[in-house]
């Protein structure tokens, strides 16, 4: 009951919704990159929300199972494939013992989901499944996954009844989320120090667009723009940071925080990204440009809440699609 | 009490006492920590004290569902306002006051010749000041168990390196201005490096990983290399 990495890909690690309650540590909650697309191949299991998936990034892994599972791929398209034929992503599939699910080419995305019906059989780190590669903790063992990784999994005996012997089968439902976003346009709220800078730089954050450099992982992306300066010159004592802050860096370029961001950070907090465009920021790539907008916590929470119940409604639908098919 | 409350994005909120790093905004900090803890607020996700901040990380979700007309942010804000008007009650957490063995042989201590230039003290001088002093620890961050403690001596108060260093390795003490740390991990880093300690101040089998907690004492005191070997 488990299936193999045959080939590791460039970064694949185990990872939930992170591991919150220990940043007073200086232990950094880590998480899914994109929550939208995490969320949303477990929704279309009919799984909760919260449960571990695997991220990964482009090359993508060759995974083979040694056993049926039910499995959903969402987010980024790496064109995943099972047993060389195609399938799509946001629409679950079931694969039968010896199924092997590559992923071909990256056409668009930097990260994908891949969500297994049959939980995982890992051992979580200070309640969290939630790899965190720095502390060597978390996740399979504490770092990416490797050739040879086996990921065991729960047996679900109906699942091979299901297949009747066929290598694999898609499942007859799937969605299309609407865009998050249009035109790479990303809301932010203003951050304590957006008033140290002057209305020309202000205009300038808000009017012009942002590139994503190489300097982009986990940690966060460096961006290339127009050049920033500040109005105060106060230093700022260290403070708490949060997925989405866009820090001023003294080279007066930006640096936007992403999911494996250190709990605290001495530089201005110009704004942070709301949460319900972070996923549309995971899914972008060096070399891509985007650019910013003021919003109000209002409006950035009704907006987190519409997804919310969007991803509640996927979930509790595929529910009962499932528990027919497990009879 | 002075104090500003502002939203860190749409799901989390920052208390500031001031932008100093004094043990008397430090004190608000932990007596926040401590009533907001001791409210168990069941939105609260995680709490981050910082020298002289309080972040509050909390779900947006589950607060809009329990109060249809106001925002999140509003609801936490309100809260937190009311835990910061009671009446101030004494620091109930004990605090420990711990000793740690540092090496400052020249072997670790990378960078205490050029101190020794720039603050004009001889090498021992620098030493007997760096453990003279009993630190409080002010706050936990940057890496997991990293304690940023202080206040260091006027005297050997070294701004921190103009280039960062890629690699320091687990238990290597450093200075930046008034502060002094150690970092518990392998990581790149700008602070001054004065020793190491053998202390291990990260360890994931634990239950609680993490030596330091915000509010601890601390004094280093000399130790020789073979002692550090044999630690």
């Amino acid at each position: 009951m488990s299936f193999t990495i045959t080939k590791a890909g460039i970064l694949d690690t185990i990872q939930d919704e992170g591991r919150f309650g220990f940043q007073a540590s200086g232990i950094n909650p880590g998480g899914v990159m994109d929550i939208f697309s995490a969320r949303l191949a477990n929704c279309l299991l009919g799984k909760p929300m919260h449960t571990a998936v695997i991220e990964m990034h482009f090359p993508a892994p060759v995974i083979c199972f040694n056993e049926a599972a039910m499995i959903c791929v969402t987010g980024g398209d790496f064109t995943a494939a099972i047993n060389h034929k195609e399938i799509q992503r946001n629409q679950p599939v079931v694969v039968n013992k010896d199924a092997v699910l590559e992923f071909k080419k990256a056409k668009h995305g930097a990260r994908c989901y891949l969500s297994v019906l049959n939980n995982f059989r890992i051992s979580a780190w200070l309640n969290s499944y939630s790899t965190n590669i720095k502390a060597g903790a978390g996740g399979l063992h504490g770092s990416a996954l490797k050739n040879g990784d086996i990921v065991a999994f729960e047996k679900i005996s109906a699942l091979s009844d299901y297949l009747a012997k066929e290598p694999f089968k898609r499942l007859p439902w799937k969605v299309q989320p609407a865009k998050l976003t249009g035109a790479n346009k990303i809301e932010v709220i203003k951050g304590s120090e957006w008033n140290w800078l002057d209305d020309t730089d202000q205009q300038t954050f808000l009017n012009t667009s942002f590139k994503i450099t190489k300097v982009a992982d986990r940690m966060g992306y460096r961006l290339a723009g127009k050049s920033l300066t500040l109005k105060v010159k106060e230093q700022l004592v260290s403070s708490s940071v949060s997925f989405g802050t866009l820090q001023l860096l003294p080279s007066g370029q930006l640096m936007v925080l992403m999911a494996d961001h250190q709990t605290t950070g001495g530089y201005p907090r110009v704004a942070t990204v709301i949460s319900a465009h972070l996923p549309l920021l995971a899914q972008l790539k060096p070399g891509e440009e985007f650019s910013l907008a003021l919003t109000n916590v209002e409006s950035a929470e009704k907006k987190l809440l519409q997804q919310f119940n969007y991803l509640q409604r996927v979930q509790y639908a595929a529910g009962f699609k499932i528990e027919k098919i497990l009879q | 009490m002075s104090y500003s409350i502002s939203p860190l994005g749409d799901s989390a909120l920052t208390v500031d006492f001031g932008n100093i790093i004094s043990a008397e905004l430090n004190k608000k900090v932990l007596l926040l920590v401590q009533a907001i803890e001791k409210a168990a607020l069941a939105a609260v996700k995680d709490i981050v004290p910082a020298y002289s901040s309080v972040t509050i990380h909390y779900d947006v979700i589950s607060l809009l569902k329990q109060h249809k007309n106001k925002s999140a942010f509003t609801i936490m804000s309100e809260e937190i306002e009311a835990l910061l008007s009671q009446p101030v009650e004494a620091i109930t957490a004990v605090y420990r006051s711990v000793q740690i063995p540092v090496c400052y042989s020249l072997k670790y201590a990378w960078d205490l010749k050029e101190i020794a230039v720039v603050t004009k003290l001889t090498i021992e001088e620098i030493i007997t000041l760096h453990t003279a002093k009993r630190y409080k620890v002010y706050m936990i961050g940057f890496l997991p168990g990293f304690a940023y403690m202080g206040n260091v001596d006027e005297r050997i108060a070294v701004p921190r390196k103009l280039e960062p260093r890629q690699k320091i390795g687990a238990g290597y003490v450093g200075m930046a201005g008034k502060q002094t740390g150690i970092y518990p991990l392998t990581s790149p880093g700008g602070w001054q490096i004065i020793g190491r300690t053998p202390i291990k101040l990260f360890d994931k089998e634990k239950e609680d990983p993490v030596f330091f907690r915000a509010g601890d004492e601390v004094r280093f005191y000399s130790i020789t290399e073979d002692e550090f070997y044999n630690y």
